[in-house]
């Protein structure tokens, strides 16, 4: 595999280099052309190998030093270009945006993560946006590129970072929680969804045919379209489908740098928008995979391939399969002490109830105690790909006893004590065993074959799915109902008092 | 089919390979069992017990020469291969690569022979592993001799006449054996330390609550089928300085590394033995084979400046009850294998991987060592998975699955793809000698955005999912690469739109690239082991 990345890399390389030459030769030779194609032939490789130092947690930092001395090399370098001339309003713009991105960075809270990154997704759409529009309002680009295909790829361009940044901002809203994380379900929904797409790709014939800067109108009508259908298409998203979500605006915001970059005819735009495009597009395709759902009924909304009607929770007809049965703190403590080896599977109430920090403090006191604790982790849990492995590692969490799905769910058997905190339909054996079930077919964590199965949960709500869970009636789980954090807390300050 | 169980002759063998619990599973499967009179005593099985589960009691003459499988521990005699009948079938110990005389006489008398010591290392034969099962008992006793020996506790105690440290161990070799000893001696209460070359037993070192001590130097010692591999001279030096080391430290030494087909490396140097503490105690598992420590003597206690060097070569034998069940379980998971979970006659399958691993003699014929095909390597995730639930989901294969052969099988593909599409490149790029018109750069754009894709295809599904977070604010910060767009455009009229537009783009864009660094950055440095 490393020898084939190389060579995948080294044909990057003889690509980009060509180009060098072509552009050099594009630009009637200049040497400030061939240095600056030379700069982000270096940037766009140091992105490359960014990506690939997050292989693993040891080589990660360094991945991101060579993310940031790429981004300095492209950015220097082209500061440098000669056509530039407002190097005041640059220089400021550029100091309030580091400040800005440096004060969001250090004050944003773990948990806060997937609208962190939602955001960042909106800014990139908005700056494609807008790079869209000072590229078409600049005479001397039209004077240079013009024509049909650069007017095509500012249309691009701007449609998609305006559907990136509707998108992000919304999910940035819902995962906040500002707004209700509902799916909106508006009848004709996907009629609505290929009328704004026909509708702007009308309005872009019309404006190729008006040619230069008169089809400004058009490309406002339907930078506004594009607003209202990613709004839109995000809306019709549920909860418990944000990380595709998240994923797939991350995707997004790759293409749009791309559609720039074909725009400016800048390949280092191109190059990485295609490279966050593509990790964008396997995340999704990856927690997609984690849910067992088809990239295109999440997409395109609701929950279920029914038609996205939502089945609301069971009524309360007396359906319920069973009584719940709970448990109180020094009963679990009894339990876990004898146990030799405990996986704890945190979802997304962890998140919401902070309760990284007090499951850490219980789970070294565990591990003083010689038992073996370990974390199993859902792909989907969270609200953003790895979202449990950041909470956890914030709370110092060793890295090598959180283990994935795959790893750890062989193991269920020989537990003796599983802890769900905070997590419901990863959990759910009816993903196995209940074809009418929403979710069946999901993989999910086998929690039920411990010998103990110690839920916490808030309260008595279905998770949101919005459907029945039968772990929590299987004999041998158990309730402990409260606030994640409180109930942590009381169960690590009991254990070091016996 | 008759089952003969003979009493074992080697000297000071205690062990039998049959107990009456694993006599009443093969009569369940079909088979009968006659035993040799006396052949379980000296493991507290007596002949009552075994005919009260179903087995014949007779003379060894009878369970040697009237029986169609001779079941056996340790490999037999010369002489005793005489005794068994023409054609019948033997399932003991044969260590076929090092016994030479005795596989040439199993041959001359057409006899079928499986040797215990060959089964395959693979995860379906665990529970027919002997090799594992001796180890495991090995291991355990060879704490037991140690603390034997040992003139102190193992546990740490404070009492009303003063404080006792507790007892540091050290174990070489972290396989089935050497983690064994270490559970024993953490179960005593010993600080217990262990080694080995192979970076993979470092989790199973610590869960049992070992320190895992290690060389500074990068060097891999896996040699496959759960073995380690003969490692540089550089490595062994660095590694005989740790022992060195830590000889002036601990009490106890228990080493257990062998390598197949070779002696066992001398990694307890006659130097580390005199660093040591007098009443510290060396145990050898290595003995056997020549011995891990260079002061060993195979099958005694020595002494050597005070410190006491235990070669014992048969440790299992001295727990002879527990070792006669496990091995006797092993021999019935065998048999079970070969008649298809007791439902067929007895038949030795040659496809079965198992027994084509193990077997030696088909009716006289060498046929061991079994032809290498495939490498026997553990395949430990496509065995151990045989579908956790019986419903077969519509799309079962976890994640996992689904992207590795993505990764590997499809390589040879992806790098086609890869060569077809710099090909294009170079055909729009020379195939165009003269102006390249609008059409033509977008085509060459074109090319280098597929391939930019495929590069980040290829890139992404290497990152682990625990790093998927911070792989999202890493992109999210590069695509903040836009900004080179905004920047281009900050020219002109300050006043003009496109200028005005550009330096909201950069600052959008800053913020970005500040942010999505900065944070992973933070995330990152949370990562610890």
């Amino acid at each position: 595999m490393e020898t084939n990345l190389t060579e995948t890399l080294k044909l990057a390389a003889e690509a980009a280099t060509n180009q060098t030459a072509s552009a050099a030769q594009a630009a009637g030779g200049g040497l400030e052309s061939i240095l600056l194609t030379l700069a982000y032939l270096v940037a766009s490789a140091l992105f490359i190998m960014s990506l690939h130092g997050l292989s693993s947690q040891e080589t990660s930092r360094k991945g991101n030093l060579y993310g940031i001395i790429g981004m300095a090399i492209a950015v220097g370098a082209t500061a440098t270009a000669s056509s530039i001339d407002l190097y005041t309003v640059m220089a400021a713009a550029l100091a309030i945006g580091a400040v800005i991105g440096a004060f969001m960075a250090a004050r944003v809270a773990m948990t806060a993560m997937p609208e962190l990154v939602a955001l960042l997704h909106s800014f990139v759409g908005a700056a494609a946006v807008l790079v869209g529009y000072a590229s078409y309002l600049d005479p001397q680009m039209q004077a240079d590129h013009g024509g049909t295909v650069f007017l095509i790829e500012v249309f691009v361009d701007v449609f998609i970072g305006a559907i990136t940044f509707t998108g992000s901002v919304l999910a940035f809203l819902k995962l906040k929680g500002s707004v209700s994380g509902k799916p909106l379900l508006l009848p004709g929904r996907h009629f609505l969804n290929l009328a704004m797409l026909v509708g702007s790709i009308y309005l872009g014939v019309m404006y190729v045919q008006a040619g230069g800067m008169e089809g400004l109108d058009q490309l406002l009508i339907m930078t506004g379209i594009a607003c209202v259908l990613g709004y839109h298409l995000v809306a019709a998203i549920g909860g418990a489908d944000m990380p595709v979500v998240v994923s797939m605006l991350n995707s997004y915001s790759g293409w749009t740098a791309a559609a720039a970059g074909f725009m400016l005819g800048n390949d280092l735009l191109i190059i990485t928008g295609a490279l966050v495009g593509s990790s964008g597009a396997i995340l999704s395709y990856i927690m997609c995979r984690a849910m067992n759902r088809s990239i295109a009924s999440v997409i395109f909304g609701g929950f279920g391939t029914g038609g996205g009607e939502a089945p609301p929770p069971k009524p309360a007809d007396g359906a319920s399969p069973g009584e719940v049965q709970e448990i109180d703190v020094d009963g679990l403590l009894d339990e876990m002490l004898a146990a030799k080896s405990i996986i704890i599977v945190p979802g997304y109430g962890m998140a919401v109830a902070r309760a990284q920090h007090a499951v850490n403090d219980l789970t070294k006191t565990l591990r003083d105690r010689g038992i073996k604790v370990r974390f199993g982790i859902h792909p989907v849990a969270g609200r953003l790909p790895g979202h449990m492995n950041v909470l956890l590692a914030e709370a110092n969490v060793p890295y090598d006893i959180v283990l994935e799905m795959e790893e750890i769910n062989e193991d269920f058997p020989e537990t003796d004590v599983c802890l769900v905190i905070g997590a419901n339909d990863i959990v759910n054996p009816s993903a196995l065993d209940d074809a009418s079930s929403p979710i069946y077919g999901m993989p999910v964590l086998e929690v039920w074959k411990g010998s103990r199965t110690v839920i916490f949960k808030r309260s008595r709500r279905t998770g949101y799915a919005g459907i029945d869970n039968p772990l929590f009636y299987h004999e041998r789980s158990r309730m402990l109902f409260g606030d994640a954090k409180d109930s942590m807390e009381a169960i690590a300050g009991a254990l070091r008092n016996r | 089919m008759k089952i003969g169980i003979p009493k074992e002759s080697g000297a000071g063998e205690k062990r039998v390979a049959a107990t009456p619990d694993s006599v009443q599973k093969l009569i369940k499967m079909g088979f009968s069992v006659q035993i040799e009179t006396g052949a379980g005593a000296l493991a507290n099985y007596l002949d009552a017990a075994y005919a009260e589960a179903g087995a014949e009691i007779v003379s060894g003459d009878v369970a040697w020469g009237e029986s169609d499988i001779v079941l056996k521990v340790v490999e037999p005699s010369l002489a005793e291969v005489e005794r068994l009948k023409e054609g019948a079938h033997l399932i003991s110990y044969l260590w076929p690569g090092i016994n030479k005389d005795l596989v040439e006489k199993l041959g001359a008398r057409k006899l079928t022979t499986i040797a215990m010591d060959k089964i395959p290392r693979i995860t379906r034969a665990q529970k027919m592993d002997a090799l594992s099962s001796m180890s495991n008992i090995s291991g355990y006793r060879a704490v037991i001799e140690a603390a034997n020996e040992f003139g102190s506790f193992f546990t740490g105690q404070i009492t009303a006449a003063g404080k006792v440290p507790p007892a540091k161990v050290l174990i070489i070799g972290a396989g089935v054996a050497g983690l064994a000893a270490i559970g024993a001696a953490r179960g005593l209460g010993a600080i217990v330390r262990a080694f080995d070359v192979r970076e993979a037993t470092r989790d199973q070192v610590t869960s049992l609550g070992a320190e895992f001590l290690q060389v500074e130097i990068e060097e891999s010692g896996d040699g496959g089928g759960g073995y380690a591999k003969v490692m540089s001279e550089e490595f062994i030096k660095a590694e005989m300085d740790l022992f060195h080391e830590q000889a002036k430290e601990v009490d106890i030494v228990i080493t257990t590394a062998l390598i197949p087909g070779r002696p066992a490396p001398k990694l307890w140097e006659k130097r580390a033995v005199e660093a040591m503490k007098p009443g510290s105690v060396v145990v050898d598992l290595a003995a056997a084979a020549g011995g891990n420590c260079e002061v060993c003597e195979p099958g005694a206690v020595v002494e050597h400046n005070g410190v006491k060097i235990i070669g014992y070569t048969d440790l299992p034998s001295r727990m002879a009850n527990v070792a006669s069940k496990l091995y006797s379980q092993n021999l019935v998971h065998l048999l079970k294998d070969m008649t298809k979970g007791g439902k067929e006659e007895y038949a030795i399958d040659l496809d079965d991987e198992v027994v084509r691993g193990a077997i030696v003699h088909q009716d006289g014929e060498l046929i061991w060592p079994p032809p290498k095909k495939e490498p026997p390597k553990e395949a430990p995730k496509p065995e151990a998975k045989p579908e956790p639930t019986p419903e077969p989901a519509p799309t079962p294969e976890p994640v996992a699955e689904a992207s590795e052969p993505e990764a590997s099988g499809g390589f040879s593909l992806s790098a086609f793809i890869g060569l077809a599409l710099a090909g294009l490149w170079l055909y729009f790029r020379f195939g165009y000698a003269g102006e390249m018109d609008a059409g033509g750069v977008f085509l060459q754009q074109l090319t280098v955005f597929m391939l930019a894709i495929f590069v980040g295809w290829q890139v992404v599904w290497s990152v682990t999912a625990a790093l998927h977070t911070p792989l999202m604010s890493v992109t999210n910060a590069i695509s903040g690469i836009i900004i080179v767009g905004g920047m281009l455009q900050a020219k002109g009229d300050i006043g003009s739109p496109s200028a005005i537009l550009a330096a909201i783009a950069i600052l959008l864009a800053t913020i970005n690239i500040a942010g999505g660094f900065l944070v992973t950055q933070r995330m990152l440095k949370m990562f610890r082991k």
